[in-house]
């Protein structure tokens, strides 16, 4: 007799008075939850399968679907919570390593909740964005300069080379194989219509997309996929990934099913191979070695383009932004825990790493203290939800923000969390043409230049009720944010007041 | 009570200033009368003024004015004086005693010459190093407080309506060719003289009506460089950015009016290319010296003042003159008070710099 260990978490219900048994749910189901049962005359789901990508609900004609969790319980236990439990199952089953996707789900403390932005009253006056300019224009980059003159004593541009953004977001690192390839055309797509950047990730630059460079940040990661002269020469910046927030410490593995031919090129390797980026760069095995790698980068594009660093936020982060900020980086990119991922060992996601917000706090007080704030501008991810979240991390020290998961939300995931299996009904983490297909580039850059207008007007109405007018006049600005329902140590690190206490 | 620096004091305020570009000295009676005008825009918790010229016979000193809460305070800063300076002259400045100023400190002048030998050791800039001994004062010596620092030029400050504070500190008597004032209406209350204004680094001062919104911002930025803001208000952080920008880095007072209050990116783009690429470049060099929120302010230096107002114009600032004489003021009434019959009377648009000097100086830059 075979026992069935693992229950399925959800529960597919239909409201068979309105099901019309056309079997859309059956074709637009990957996962081959929904099938037609002749005998009856109708439509069975096989719950087990089901990951809850909404598919299925999102495109019933007669709106008959709806999927529960499921309320089958095990004995109820403080300690050892159902997950907990099936997890033990499945490596009792398999031998294996836990593998998950998107960001940490677990219940941490979160700190953007916690804290509160400041408006004026009385004193001094709000600002109607509707009325009077409002800037949320910034660049990004070195801004170490020297004061020189030409001979008519005018000021000379020193600065070096900086990336301009209309609004403080990017779109972050997320590679071609990891998504598909119509998600790097609508990522492309809205970072030209919007005057900022996306970033290809590790995989490489898919020549069709070579067209997009001046938007573009390409990525140089442990694996060097895609790495060539046209790929740094296309770019607005080279990004070197040291880390990721969602699996900080290793490396990643693009399973070959991925691979496909189109991949294979853009990643510069055989086609139907793993593509595996070692957890180190092998020629990085300390701060030295990463000035080698920048000032190399720099020589080979002329020292045309800014080059970041991105890593993730973990305990020693201080430390490592000053000498990231001593190695002629132009910016620090600071992933945090809470970051999205195509897959990483459950783990190491849900156990390695810190918070961002508390990095980046640190490291922008510690980059003052030192006085090398000016080095480098400072991007912060790892779970930016809302132009809420972006306010509060530039009035924190960051210069911009970059988002992985809102941007995929707003192209139609629904966070099942199960990127890893290569068969997103959506159409975004897959590379089978028929599932990317059912994702529209010209709609998904659409709907992410909408999301970012609604997020820039936010961002204007916030600031306006600030008395400010510039996103550069809130970088750093500490004293317009509050925290509450923080121990001292939390505000202490934060560098924020509690909330109810005065200038 | 909390002193001024232990909080966040934001305040509204008069602001009025003048100055004889022919550099003919004037009583500092007329400031007096002018922001005696605008006595509804303070509320006797702040006053203060500062004159350039007014020590003809030891322009060659800075000179030092002191607050001290007790004698004790005093000697210990002498002591500390007189390793680093020579003083060439020194005593208890002379006021007036007025029913309406109350609780004054010990109030003190030195002129004073840095010690050459000290100051070879230093290895720093001669300004600099009277710079960081004001610093060392302000920030290490309880109870004593260097307010003034600057050659032939004090300031003279107090709590109190500014009409009076100038009664008392006998402004009538010290002729200098320009003055600028400042009347307080701070929205805590301070109990303490050192809070009031204006703000001064050697001969650099500031009167500022205004709560700027980018505070923190601009605070956290300048600290890198050494300035430390202990008495957190908006006039000091502006301060220490036009010292920074002006002294430290070398840049134009209208350079740096462009850093603090510059053009918006949209006007910027629809300027001539020469202007363009300088007004691009400061904004991109200098991004977090920009200052939001209402302002206006009067820069006081050696030979002329400088007018500037947020760049929505969110305070009032007025300008005019008459033959040699350039006037500022939060209100036009100010300035009519002492000159009724103007050549010329103007609101400056906001961030744009007015700057008036005596005559030649620009040319001997």
């Amino acid at each position: 007799m075979k026992v069935r260990y693992i229950l399925p978490s959800f529960e597919v219900l239909r409201n068979e008075s309105k099901c019309t048994a056309c079997r859309l749910c059956e074709r637009q189901c990957a996962n081959g939850v929904h099938s037609f049962d002749p005998k009856r005359g109708a439509m069975v789901a096989d719950d087990a399968k089901c990951v809850n990508c909404h598919r299925c609900v999102c495109v019933c004609p007669t709106g008959a679907l709806k999927i529960a969790a499921s309320n089958d319980a095990y004995r109820a236990n403080a300690n050892w919570s159902r997950d907990a439990v099936d997890e033990i199952y499945r490596q009792a089953q398999s031998g294996g390593v836990l593998l998950s996707s998107m960001g940490n789900p677990n219940t941490y403390p979160e700190f953007w909740n916690r804290l509160l932005i400041n408006a004026s009253q009385v004193t001094n006056p709000s600002i109607d964005p509707l009325r009077e300019p409002m800037e949320t224009r910034l660049r990004l980059g070195c801004r170490n300069v020297t004061i020189e003159r030409d001979r008519n004593g005018r000021l000379k541009d020193t600065l070096p080379p900086q990336l301009e953004l209309d609004v403080p977001v990017m779109f972050s690192a997320m590679s071609y194989g990891s998504v598909s390839y119509n998600v790097h055309a609508a990522l492309a797509k809205a970072a030209e219509r919007l005057g900022i950047f996306y970033n290809t990730g590790e995989g490489g630059l898919h020549r069709d997309f070579y067209k997009y460079g001046k938007n573009t940040i390409v990525q140089v990661a442990s694996g060097r996929f895609g790495v060539f002269r046209d790929y740094l020469d296309a770019a607005a910046a080279i990004e070197i990934k040291m880390g990721q927030g969602a699996k900080p410490g290793i490396g990643g593995h693009l399973p070959a099913a991925k691979i496909t031919a189109d991949v294979a090129e853009t990643r510069m390797i055989p086609e139907g191979s793993d593509a595996i980026s070692p957890a180190p760069h092998h020629d990085i095995y300390s701060i030295e070695d990463l000035r080698q790698l920048v000032m190399s980068l720099k020589e080979a594009t002329g020292y045309r383009k800014p080059v970041i660093v991105k890593v993730a936020a973990v305990h020693n982060i201080e430390a490592i932004a000053s000498g990231v900020a001593r190695s002629g980086a132009d910016v620090i990119a600071i992933d945090g825990f809470r970051g999205g991922t195509g897959a990483a060992p459950t783990r190491i996601r849900d156990n390695v790493g810190i918070p961002v917000e508390l990095a980046l706090a640190r490291v922008d007080e510690r980059l003052r203290e030192e006085g090398i704030r000016d080095n480098v501008s400072i991007v912060v991810g790892g779970s930016i939800r809302s132009s809420a979240d972006v306010l509060k991390a530039v009035a924190l020290g960051a210069d911009a923000c970059y988002i992985g998961t809102a941007a995929l939300i707003a192209l139609g995931c629904h966070l099942c969390r199960s990127c890893h299996t290569g068969i997103c009904n959506w159409g975004i983490a897959t590379q089978r043409p028929d599932l990317v297909k059912r994702l529209d580039p010209d709609e998904g850059a659409e709907r992410l230049v909408n999301l970012i207008t609604a997020w820039k007007h936010e961002l204007e109405e916030m600031m306006g009720g600030m008395g400010i007018n510039s996103i550069e006049a809130l970088r750093g600005n500490r004293l317009m944010l509050r925290g509450i329902g923080m121990t001292d140590s939390e505000l202490g690190l934060l560098g924020v007041k509690p909330a109810g206490e005065s200038m | 009570m909390l002193k001024e620096g232990q909080y966040r004091n934001p305040s509204g305020c008069a602001v009025s200033a003048v100055i004889d570009r022919s550099g003919k000295p004037m009583s500092g009676r007329r400031m007096i009368d002018s922001i005696a005008v605008m006595h509804e825009r303070s509320n006797g918790l702040g006053g203060g003024f500062a004159g350039y010229g007014i020590y003809p016979d030891h322009k060659e000193f800075y000179a030092f004015h002191l607050f001290f809460d007790d004698r004790a305070a005093r000697k210990t800063t002498e002591e500390y004086i007189l390793r680093h300076f020579e003083i060439a002259y020194s005593s208890e400045i002379q006021t007036r005693k007025l029913p309406t100023v109350t609780d004054e400190p010990i109030i003190w002048r030195y002129f004073l010459a840095p010690l050459p030998r000290k100051l070879a050791d230093s290895h720093l800039d001669e300004r600099e190093y009277v710079a960081r001994c004001v610093n060392r004062i302000n920030s290490g010596i309880d109870g004593a407080y260097v307010f003034s620092s600057g050659k032939n030029m004090g300031v003279f400050k107090g709590v109190g309506y500014p009409e009076d504070i100038g009664e008392f500190y006998r402004l009538d008597e010290y002729e200098g060719y320009c003055w600028t004032c400042h009347g307080r209406y701070p929205t805590n209350t301070p109990g303490w003289w050192g809070g009031a204004h204006p703000f001064g680094l050697l001969d650099f001062t500031i009167v500022h009506n205004g709560e700027i919104s980018s505070y923190d911002a601009n605070r956290r930025y300048i600290e890198m460089f050494g300035y430390k803001c202990t008495l957190r208000t908006d006039t000091e952080v502006i301060t220490y950015i036009m010292d920074y920008l002006v002294r430290k880095r070398g840049l134009t007072l209208r350079e740096a009016a462009k850093v603090i209050a510059p053009s918006f990116w949209t006007t910027i783009e629809t300027k001539s290319e020469e202007e363009q690429r300088e007004e691009r470049f400061l904004r991109r060099a200098f991004p977090s010296l920009l200052i939001t929120g209402p302002f206006s302010i009067i820069v006081g230096y050696d030979g002329g003042i400088m007018a500037l107002n947020d760049r929505l114009k969110l305070r009032s600032a007025v300008c005019a003159e008459k033959g040699d004489l350039a006037f500022v003021a939060s209100e036009e009434s100010a300035i009519r008070r002492i000159e009724p019959d103007l050549d010329r009377v103007w609101a400056p648009a906001g961030g744009e710099a007015v700057v008036f000097e005596l005559y030649g100086k620009e040319a001997a830059r």
